[in-house]
């Protein structure tokens, strides 16, 4: 009864793509997955040999933002083979069943794959009143997610509201939304942001395909490797804050130009995320490159944090080393004072902390295990 | 007689539950619930009216932006802001490129498979479907070569034993009726849609930064124009934009609507299936010379009623006596009681959940039994949508509307009445995506003639300050999502909000029955829908997908108590 699974190289041969092509798609997957050429062996080695691993996409109090990001995944090679090498066995965005068929999917995935499937949940569990707040097939989410979470060999909460509740959580959250590291005892991959970038989706799957085993997180459970830089770190309008040259209007002159948004509420410097350096859409842009910005949405709490458009408190001697594990999200205060501060304090600081990457950046890349293949 | 439930909707957004009850072979009474809701409107009080487009977009990230337009037009409405020429482009432009991505997603990704049997492709001789396609479009991935590679990943995907999104599907089931070789083609472009989707929307990501959820602004759109300058939308940014319309051009007349026609071609029996309502809905956009100058919108503004395409409507989402919401099955509380009905100005609502706690078999059909609110527009329920926005458009007199319904029912050879059905309506919505697609154009083609005059503002700071406010207004803004006609209110108080609601697409068709026990669009639609097979209902998806359902959106409530309620003090 149980068949062999073609390999994800098996497949792409039928496919008619070459061992060039498949060597590429590999560099690529390594690459967006942050693997340097060391690595590569395992990567191969990984794509050759596993079948396609069964996926269950549990949709609870959400907006289907985070589907949509992640039909948006650019490579077009990374969305052939999200087609055709993930078993996506429950979605109930693109699933054919409906109803029973479809529950009967969910079922047989969690029974016949059980420790070997991956889940990946989008949407907070709303826990008030006995979760009549959001029922599937008369259950309650609650009640859907423990279960599938029973056997799941790895969970990733995608977006923020299944990794910080979002919107649906924010004061005064009336159905108490409640993001799944909450509600289940297994440790959860949160990929936040509303949504979070295809791109970044699509590779962290990779990540836990590949290597078979969870990334780096911090101490949100964000992957280190999308999530470990300040949009304000790496975003290309930064020289502009540090020259103190700021918009002081929407569509003023400085504006026109390109200055920097800190003054317009801009969430870069508090907000841990990919968009300055991954982008948007292929690489299309990001909130600040379009004029607006960032409103700091993989932040737990965001929209609590508001108003968008009143701009953050001073936060002297904030470097970019500094972590979101060791500082958290700032509380927008308004405040106009310290951004003067700031930018001279971030000049001095600045050759030091590039002394200091560059040698922990040797460090850093001592090789690792990189095991998870068979 | 049997109750059926289909229970999740699958290839919808949100969370929809079907009960019907199957008398004969056909649908006698139908139940519509929608079953999870986030509370939008009590998180939205005592917030700053500029953030509230960020809140409400996120009420839908398939229809992304939709609610982000109405917000800033509702904000704006009350603060009496008039935007530039080239904001009102731009936003025309991001308006354009998420219906013609929504519309392909929704028919290849979404619908198509209610039509399309994916197991048949693999009998298939792909010669035949290259022959098919080159008679039908000059879309040039058309090749023998081209379908039997498809083919042949179909054949690997099955054979793996692994059917992902196409396990437990209804496949060989009797209502499917295209040859293996048009089903083919459609699973090639299934694919191919796939690719595609993600290109138009870089047009939000241009003018918006982000998609899903680009950024909106009150008084205008965040983006400069600056033709001298790499930091704001220039030269490039305007090239880029320009070839993604004119592939979107490509695609929707090339693929997308050569095939809507080949499947309907086989389909013809469902014109006479899942008509419905009688009464049609649309508030119109695109604004040409303004938002306050409905007469200049793409897309005009009115109502049907009894399918009298003679006369059209008026419709004024201020007056307090066209627009009102019941909740006689709904699962909320109002202080006149369960027959009184709302303005969206007035409402007063609390939870008030009185159906089975979950886990459970059936809801309570005679009692609530859904989080949707049901409104109505003078008493009458109301289909919203493609259709609706089409026949208003015709109604009308639109030149640019006729001509494309003509061609179409020229062309399958069925008479104009064929639209008020199933197929009728997923017929619409391809053939407004023409319209839209070539408007698409027009709007950036005046973009560029705009800024070549000179005019470079997109933003009109005048009431951006909330000094410059009154102590109190109020606003509507009225737009039409991709599934019909969508209206946010607000009132604003002491620069904060004190009230503000949403209603709808969803609201107006997925809703239950009003107090007078009258149907909504989904329940009236299903009554009359033959089932073959009870267990395999997959006629009740033909039918409610047709309509796009969009849940997340429908649900919410609104409490101008004030319980509970957060206060942010705006400096």
């Amino acid at each position: 009864m149980v068949k062999k699974l073609p390999s994800i190289w098996e497949a792409m041969q039928t496919k008619g793509y070459s061992r060039r092509d498949f060597m590429r798609f590999c560099s690529m997957a390594a690459a967006v997955a942050g693997v340097k050429v060391s690595g590569m062996a395992s990567v191969v080695h990984a794509f050759e040999k596993k079948p396609r691993p069964p996926v269950v996409w549990l949709h609870f109090q959400e907006c289907t933002c985070c589907s949509e990001s992640f039909i948006r995944s650019s490579h077009p090679i990374v969305s052939d083979v999200v087609f055709d090498y993930l078993s996506l066995d429950y979605t109930e965005t693109l699933q054919a069943a409906a109803g029973h068929q479809a529950e009967k999917c969910l079922h047989d995935t969690m029974k016949n794959n059980a420790g070997k499937y991956i889940l990946l949940v989008e949407g907070s569990v709303p826990m008030k009143d006995d979760g009549v707040y959001c029922t599937i097939g008369g259950r309650s989410a609650e009640d859907i997610l423990k279960e599938a979470a029973k056997d799941a060999a790895a969970v990733i909460a995608w977006g923020s509201c299944a990794s910080n509740g979002c919107i649906q959580a924010a004061n005064p959250n009336p159905t108490n939304a409640t993001p799944i590291h909450k509600i289940i005892s297994k440790p959860v991959i949160n990929v936040p942001g509303c949504p979070p970038i295809g791109d970044v989706m699509t590779a962290v799957i990779t990540h836990v395909l590949v290597f078979g085993k969870i990334p780096d997180l911090d101490g949100q459970g964000r992957p280190k490797e999308f999530y470990g830089r300040r949009v304000h770190d790496t975003c290309y309008r930064r020289p502009y804050y540090d020259a103190g040259m700021f918009v002081e209007a929407w569509d003023d002159d400085k504006a026109r130009k390109g200055y920097c948004l800190y003054k317009m509420g801009c969430r870069g410097p508090v907000t841990y995320n990919a968009c300055s350096v991954t982008r948007w859409n292929e690489g299309t842009s990001y909130p600040i490159q379009s004029g607006h910005g960032c409103i700091g949405c993989s932040e737990n709490g965001f929209w609590d944090n508001g108003p968008f458009y009143r701009h953050l408190a001073s936060f002297p001697g904030f470097g970019i080393e500094t972590t979101a594990d060791t500082v958290g999200t700032v509380v927008g205060v308004a405040a106009a004072a310290g951004v003067t501060a700031h930018a001279v304090t971030t000049h001095i600081r600045k050759k030091k902390i590039v002394n200091d990457r560059i040698e922990r950046s040797v460090t850093d890349r001592e090789p690792k295990k990189e095991g998870g293949e068979e | 007689m049997a109750r059926i439930v289909v229970d999740p909707i699958t290839r919808i957004e949100g969370h929809l539950r079907i009960e019907a009850v199957v008398e004969n072979g056909k649908i006698s009474e139908a139940y519509s619930s929608g079953t999870m809701i986030r509370g939008f409107e009590k998180i939205l009080k005592g917030r700053d009216p500029r953030d509230a487009w960020a809140f409400t977009e996120r009420a839908c990230g398939v229809c992304t932006t939709v609610h982000a337009l109405a917000s800033v037009r509702t904000v704006e409405d009350a603060l009496k802001i008039s935007v530039p020429k080239n904001a009102e482009l731009i936003r025309n432009l991001m308006f354009c490129a998420q219906y013609c991505q929504d519309h392909v997603v929704h028919f290849y990704h979404l619908h198509a498979l209610d039509w399309v049997d994916v197991v048949s492709a693999l009998s298939a001789d792909p010669k035949e479907t290259s022959r098919i396609a080159r008679s039908i479009s000059k879309w040039p991935k058309t090749s023998p070569g081209y379908f039997s590679d498809i083919q042949q990943r179909v054949k690997t995907f099955v054979e793996s034993g692994q059917l992902g999104i196409f396990a437990n599907g209804y496949w060989g089931h009797s209502a499917y009726k295209l040859p293996a070789e048009i089903n083919l083609l459609a699973v090639a472009h299934y694919l191919e849609a796939l690719e595609w989707q993600k290109e138009i929307v870089k047009i939000h990501a241009i003018f918006g930064g982000k998609n899903p959820h680009p950024n909106y602004l009150v008084g205008g759109v965040p983006c400069s124009i600056n033709l001298e300058e790499v930091n704001a939308i220039n030269s490039e940014r305007l090239n880029h934009v320009l070839k993604l319309i004119k592939d979107a051009m490509a695609f929707v007349e090339q693929v997308y609507i050569p095939d809507l026609m080949a499947i309907a071609g086989y389909y013809k029996d469902w014109a006479a299936v899942g008509g419905g309502l009688e009464n049609y809905l649309s508030y119109g956009d695109l604004p040409t010379q303004g938002y306050n100058q409905p007469d200049s919108f793409k897309f005009p503004r009115g109502a049907i009623l009894n399918r009298n395409l003679n006369e059209v409507h008026d419709v004024n989402g201020k007056d307090s006596e066209e627009i009102k919401e019941y909740i006689a099955h709904s699962w909320y509380k109002y202080a006149g009681g369960d027959k009184t009905g709302l303005h969206p100005w007035d409402g007063e609502t609390e939870f008030n959940h009185t159906g089975p706690k979950p886990p459970y078999d059936f809801l309570d059909i005679d009692g609530k039994y859904s989080w949707i609110k049901t409104p109505r527009w003078r008493g009458n329920p109301m289909e919203v949508g493609p259709l609706a926005r089409l026949l208003v458009g015709y109604a009308s007199g639109s030149d640019e509307v006729k001509d494309v319904i003509h061609e179409a029912i020229h062309a399958l050879q069925v008479p104009v009445t064929a639209l008020f059905s199933t197929l009728g309506r997923t017929a619409a919505r391809g053939l407004e995506t023409r319209l839209v697609a070539r408007w698409m154009k027009g709007f950036y083609d005046d973009l560029l003639a705009n800024i070549k005059n000179g005019d470079t503002r997109t933003f009109n700071d005048e009431r951006w300050e909330p000094d410059t406010w009154p102590k109190t207004a109020e606003g509507v803004g009225l737009t039409e999502a991709p599934r019909g006609a969508l209206a946010h209110w607000i009132r604003i108080k002491d620069k904060v909000i004190d009230n503000y609601q949403l209603v709808v697409p969803s609201t107006w068709n997925a809703s239950p029955k009003d107090h007078n026990g009258k149907r909504s669009a989904y329940e009236e639609s299903l009554v009359g829908t033959p089932v073959a097979n009870e267990d395999a209902p997959i006629e009740i998806l033909r039918t409610v997908h047709s309509f796009d359902p969009c849940i997340a959106c429908a649900v919410h409530l609104y409490d101008p108590d004030g319980k509970n309620i957060h206060q942010i003090t705006v400096r």
